[in-house]
């Protein structure tokens, strides 16, 4: 297995995404470098529509960059083929999402257990393992209920359980508590911190609150029309804990 | 994905709109069942049809007749052209010998079937009698006939065809056990006046002619009637006109009736050396008929098989069988479009969800074999469904059909068959059907950009 490229875990070097809207470009991502270290907390942080979610996605290898490289463990993301971007989603990164995204017609077990089917792991493992990832947020109760029984709380953990099932060093976070109550939200956020901290997860997380960005990320990047605007390095023994 | 989990998330998906994906595995299933029907009639009546042949005893049967036998005036046939160099032979008993040592020739026997006036209950019935060697006992020939074949290769017994049971008696099943008389014309060589004739020719299908002569004097015979059929054994064929009471083989060559090779080997000037007018050759498969054939011609015969006949039933039964596949396919392929529609819908519906998956780690290829084994399994279970449906419809025909019969006094038929092969090659047929028909859905939800999947709502 690759290792990280000197602390490093994530590598965006001029990344761009651009799209074509008839005669005009919409430069969504315009020459963004940025890096990401090993076990790091970066906020990306942008008013609605500043392209975060856009390089947010990139990062993912949910989309690919329309120039620059993103580089994540030696390999370049751009010059992945789909069967490989895939497992690399499968393997490598976690994501979690604004609106959940849990399928609602699958148990929690179910949801929990779906990156485990797609990344082929013995039938034997699995319960084990979907146990294991509710545990760390608290859910192992919950197994048989269905999305629409939990609030969005649980919701949101049940989503974080299924980004961590396969193990991932990165977890990328698109607004995770974009649909949660404050109180709620920050339930979550101090979860992403005990990963980040227990595990030494990487995790990007994008957000809208500065206030949110600054308490819980060692560094926060600001993003504007789609360029870099700042990066904000905050040591890491500030952070709230 | 590993197939077990593919099955699984296939199957849970199509629960989740069972009515949508009952009605187009519905559809499938008609589409099948219409297919299964319309084949299961063409594979019936082929069937029934091979039956009806099979039990004649014609299929691996060659009719050999001498190149002297009455062509008077006929131009050659073809075979008889092809075989001009090979010298004409007489059909003597050293020629049945030759043929019964040929490879794979079960039986060799001469045709025997004379004009007889049969009497009975003191009137005079005219007719034709055939002889009927001891293996028809068991070749199918007299399968469902009323009473019993005849007890033994000598026994002085008859069995007659229905439509002359009918003339003798209105209640043809009276007549069993009953005795009739036979009268024949005998032959008796002028050499040979006294004495026993039967003794005179036992085990030979005629005698020798002696100075080239003979006398017809009339005689009679007794014979219990044992059996009543209701078609003639071997469809009349090689013979002189329809026969309508059989006889033990053996028992026909005894009694020296006058046949019409009689009067050819007097004219002909063959008549020293005793001949058959025709003999039967039994082979022991149908396929093996044309080597068995070929040899006797180079023996210098003239034959004669249904296998001509044969393969042009197959061809027409093939052509049957492709035009009812064609009509059957009709609703089939109607309702792969079902399939189509049904798959197209449930990628507008689960846009989202595949964009989830995608983001979980799927790769293209795990959305399109997702798509794939949900039409798979419509497949399967339409297709199950449809060879039950067929089937059924099947019985059905075969159901009114046999009413209708048994209405008109007729024996029951099967005119709907579903063999092995061909539930099968439908189940098969569906599966690979709906595969084709997700073709497309399959590939266009892989094909989905999973950003805007995931933004969709």
């Amino acid at each position: 297995m690759p290792q990280d490229d000197n602390g490093i875990a994530i590598r965006a070097g001029n990344v761009s995404r651009h799209y074509q809207m008839g005669a005009a470009i919409i430069r969504a991502v315009d020459d963004v470098s940025l890096s990401v270290g090993t076990g790091e907390f970066l906020a990306l942080l942008g008013s609605s529509g500043s392209g975060k979610s856009t390089l947010l996605n990139l990062l993912a290898g949910l989309d690919r960059p329309t120039a620059g490289a993103i580089v994540v463990r030696g390999r370049n993301l751009a010059e992945m083929d789909t069967h490989e971007l895939a497992r690399y989603r499968s393997l490598t990164v976690g994501m979690v999402f604004q609106a959940f995204n849990l399928l609602p017609r699958m148990t929690l077990e179910e949801n929990v257990e779906l990156p485990l089917r797609l990344a082929e792991v013995d039938r034997a493992d699995r319960a084990a393992r979907v146990r294991q990832a509710l545990e760390l947020v608290r859910l192992e109760k919950r197994l048989s209920h269905r999305p629409s029984e939990l609030s969005g709380g649980e919701q949101q953990r049940a989503a974080l359980a299924r980004a961590l099932v396969n193990r991932p060093t990165i977890l990328l976070a698109d607004e995770p508590t974009g649909n949660l109550d404050s109180a709620t939200g920050e339930e979550i956020m101090l979860l992403l911190k005990n990963f980040n901290q227990s595990l030494s997860m990487t995790i990007v997380m994008v957000t809208h609150e500065r206030p949110l960005a600054e308490r819980f990320a060692h560094r926060i990047a600001t993003v504007a029309d789609g360029k870099l605007i700042s990066v904000t390095p905050k040591p890491r023994e500030e952070v709230q804990s | 994905m590993k197939i077990g989990d593919l099955a699984e998330l296939a199957v849970r998906n199509l629960r989740e709109a069972i009515l949508r994906n009952s009605l187009t595995t519905l559809g499938v299933a008609v589409g099948v069942a219409s297919l299964v029907a319309m084949l299961s009639f063409g594979v019936g009546l082929q069937q029934f049809a091979s039956r009806r042949l099979a039990s004649s005893g014609l299929f691996n049967a060659i009719f050999v007749t001498s190149r002297y036998n009455a062509d008077f005036g006929r131009p050659a046939r073809q075979d008889q052209a092809a075989n001009a160099s090979t010298p004409t032979r007489s059909l003597d008993e050293s020629a049945r010998q030759e043929i019964t040592r040929l490879p794979n020739v079960n039986e060799v026997y001469p045709q025997i079937r004379f004009m007889t006036e049969v009497r009975y209950d003191d009137k005079p019935y005219p007719t034709m009698v055939a002889g009927m060697p001891d293996s028809a006992r068991t070749d199918g020939a007299f399968d469902g006939m009323q009473g019993k074949f005849f007890s033994s290769p000598n026994a002085d017994e008859a069995i007659l065809q229905m439509e002359f049971a009918k003339d003798l008696s209105p209640q043809p099943s009276s007549l069993l056990g009953k005795d009739l008389i036979l009268r024949y014309a005998e032959r008796k060589a002028l050499s040979a006046q006294a004495g026993d004739s039967r003794k005179a020719s036992k085990g030979n299908g005629s005698e020798s002619s002696g100075n080239g002569g003979f006398s017809v004097v009339p005689h009679e015979q007794k014979l219990r009637i044992v059996g009543i059929v209701e078609t003639e054994p071997e469809g009349g064929f090689g013979g002189f006109g329809r026969s309508r009471v059989y006889i033990p083989l053996s028992v026909a060559q005894t009694l020296s009736a006058t046949q019409v090779n009689d009067l050819r080997d007097v004219l002909n000037g063959s008549s020293k050396t005793s001949s058959y007018a025709s003999l039967t050759v039994r082979v022991k498969s149908p396929t093996q008929v044309p080597q068995v054939e070929a040899a006797i011609k180079n023996m210098g015969f003239t034959t004669f098989s249904l296998l001509d006949t044969t393969r042009n039933l197959r061809l027409f039964f093939t052509v049957i069988d492709m035009l009812l596949t064609i009509f059957g396919s009709l609703a089939l392929a109607v309702a792969t479009l079902g399939i189509v529609n049904t798959l197209v819908m449930a990628i507008l519906e689960r846009r989202r969800e595949i964009g989830v998956f995608k983001a979980l780690g799927a790769d293209d290829r795990d959305i399109k074999q997702l798509f794939f084994a949900e039409a798979g399994v419509m497949g399967l279970v339409g297709g199950i469904g449809g060879v039950t449906l067929g089937w059924l419809i099947g019985r059905g025909i075969n159901l009114g059909t046999n009413i209708y019969l048994s209405r008109q006094n007729l024996p029951p038929v099967s005119i709907s068959a579903v063999p092995l092969w061909l539930a099968l090659a439908a189940i098969i047929f569906a599966i690979l059907v709906s595969l084709a028909a997700g073709l497309y859905p399959a590939s266009r939800a892989a094909r989905l950009n999973p950003v805007e999947a995931l933004r969709y709502e």
